[in-house]
């Protein structure tokens, strides 16, 4: 593989550091922001080359600010595609010709998208997109749901859901690092719950804006960057897909298990920059399980407060950081000796209860309750978990009136 | 690499999903242990030496001199060859050969299979390959054929190869082809 240069500093004249030091040794101010502004600080700090946006809420603030950062000479190159659709064929094409590239969009402009992201993925192209989940049509809802987050689940991009503002600074930055590993480099679907982390403003610790991770390598990618000699599209050309016969189907089989290998490989650098994919929260010795992430996550954690503290129940929280790839191990592990497991979330269909039970299947008799669920823009507040442990303990309910 | 020989009419089960992931830097992947780079490259030469038809697939990553460090790789490669008496099957690029490619000439990284069984090869070294094409023919080879596949990866490795060195740049071919005239003068070949 080829060797290149050492670079001091980006086009922005920002000085450039190792990933390390950025996420974990840099010093940190507070600051008071929206998670659409902790997007921008992200962004000013990643040494991105391209950026292509289309207005949806609640990601419109979002993508309006990388557009400053363009303005101000942090991002090489930023425009307005004619949809979803076209932000992510004209990303794709950033990427593929040796980009760092990151967009925003939310709910449907997800579904408009969506061809595109089995293509990022198969053309192992490190894109990250901050998904600032709404929800989907129909009926139209402009309202905290992530129900989006359902469709994307097997399109063979991680998928990392951030709780705070903080993590999702954190996450943007650790994402590209993680996403452009050679033997990773698939996207990074990059989730928040729309407005509850898009529209509040939260205490955040950010590091210096004059420091920023190195830029991007596209020579170590696992497929050759485009160029003249290498134009864009050749290996979705090849023979393989025009053909019938038992060699291109057994190709095409071992490029998609290619990709979803690709996943797997980001575990031990998920290990690293994240510090696990999961987060334990509570009393160790728990036997109310929740397994949440997100604002679920979240508001499950003021629920285990409650429990311990004003029902001496033990209870607990398992966080997952990402949901592809899926902690199964961790979750195998979480749910040895608990009496119940409790899945709660922002959405109708319920994706986490799908995809812990799959994983569990067989594995446990513990029970999984897949509750409490809210969608179309319902609030969690932390009483009504409470109320659905205490419910199924059989016990007398006394926080909610 | 779990298993040599065919796996049947898929490429799954891929070497991931029975738990093998790529080897930790300094370290290598002999079969679904986790060694130290030397013993893995005296496996992997004994092999070259002791199967079959022993080839060097040689990607556009050593075939083009892109820089002085692929000049020198390059040079590597046919000494390494040249030490195993391997014959050199290229990968010249990734782009759709029409009508069709000729197996005995050049290996397609979407149709490698078609040139291990038309040649018999037992046993092969990938090096310069982009690591998704290689990886995408180590699986169908792994799958399909009985080839003892040994991947020099400059980058963090191949778990669907039989053997897979990281971070393999001059030096550590150096070191390779070091290792690989020892092996020939002990089994004195």
């Amino acid at each position: 593989m080829q060797k290149t240069q050492q670079i001091k500093y980006n086009r922005a004249g920002q000085k450039v550091v190792s990933p390390e030091y950025l996420l974990f040794e840099a010093p940190r101010q507070k600051q008071f922001m929206t998670g659409s502004e902790v997007v921008k600080e992200a962004v000013k700090r990643a040494s991105v080359d391209a950026s292509v946006s289309y207005p949806i809420t609640p990601q419109s603030e979002a993508a309006h600010l990388i557009g400053e950062l363009w303005a101000e000479g942090y991002v090489g190159v930023y425009f307005r595609g004619e949809s979803e659709f076209s932000v992510m064929s004209q990303l794709a094409g950033c990427s593929m010709a040796g980009g760092r590239a990151i967009t925003t969009t939310s709910g449907p402009g997800t579904l408009r998208a969506m061809e595109n992201f089995p293509m990022w993925a198969g053309s192992r192209l490190p894109l990250q997109l901050v998904l600032m989940a709404r929800g989907v049509n129909s009926p139209l809802t402009i309202q905290p749901d992530n129900l989006e987050v359902s469709f994307l689940l097997d399109t063979g991009c991680m998928i990392w859901h951030a709780e705070t503002a903080q993590e999702l600074f954190d996450m943007i930055l650790a994402g590209f690092v993680v996403a452009e590993q050679p033997d990773v480099h698939v996207p990074l679907i990059t989730v928040i719950d729309g407005f509850f982390i898009s529209h509040t403003r939260e205490a955040v610790m950010l590091p210096p804006d004059d420091i920023a991770l190195p830029p991007y390598n596209p020579y170590i990618s696992p497929i050759p960057p485009i160029d003249m000699e290498m134009p864009p599209g050749r290996f979705l050309r090849d023979p393989f897909v025009m053909k019938s016969n038992y060699t291109s189907y057994a190709t095409h089989a071992s490029w998609q298990f290619e990709v979803r290998a690709a996943i797997e490989r980001s575990r031990p650098y998920i290990r690293k920059y994240l510090k696990g994919l999961v987060e334990e929260f509570g009393d160790p010795e728990g036997e109310i399980l929740f397994i949440a992430s997100g604002t679920a996550a979240a508001q499950a954690k003021e629920a285990t407060q409650m429990l311990i503290h004003d029902e001496g129940i033990k209870a607990r929280v398992l966080r997952l950081k990402t949901v592809r790839p899926f902690p199964a191990k961790e979750i195998e592990e979480a749910v040895k000796g608990v009496k119940y497991v409790f899945i709660p979330e922002f959405n109708v269909v319920g994706w986490l209860e799908r995809e812990v039970r799959n994983v569990l299947y067989g594995k446990t008799n513990v029970p999984i309750i897949g509750s409490p669920k809210v969608a179309g823009g319902m609030t969690m507040p932390p009483e009504i978990i409470v109320e659905e442990v205490l419910r199924i303990l059989g016990k007398e309910v006394k926080h909610v009136p | 690499m779990a298993k040599l020989g065919p796996a049947g009419y898929s490429p799954y089960p891929v070497a991931l999903y029975e738990g093998i992931l790529t080897p930790p830097p300094g370290k290598a992947l002999l079969f679904t242990e986790l060694v130290d780079e030397e013993i893995a490259m005296r496996e992997a030469a004994k092999a070259m030496f002791t199967r079959e038809n022993p080839t060097v697939f040689p990607g556009p990553q050593v075939l083009y001199a892109w820089n002085e460090e692929a000049k020198k790789k390059a040079q590597l490669v046919r000494k390494m060859a040249e030490v195993f008496g391997a014959r050199i099957i290229p990968m010249y690029d990734y782009r759709p050969k029409y009508p069709k490619i000729d197996p005995q000439k050049e290996i397609n990284p979407n149709h490698p299979n078609l040139t291990i069984w038309h040649n018999n090869i037992k046993v092969c070294i990938f090096i310069g390959v982009h690591c998704h094409y290689a990886n995408v023919a180590l699986k169908i080879i792994r799958a399909e054929t009985d080839c003892y596949t040994i991947a020099l990866c400059g980058n963090a490795g191949h778990e669907d190869a039989t053997v897979t060195l990281r971070d393999q740049h001059s030096e550590e071919l150096e070191k390779f082809i070091r290792i690989a005239e020892e092996v020939k003068r002990e089994l004195k070949k």
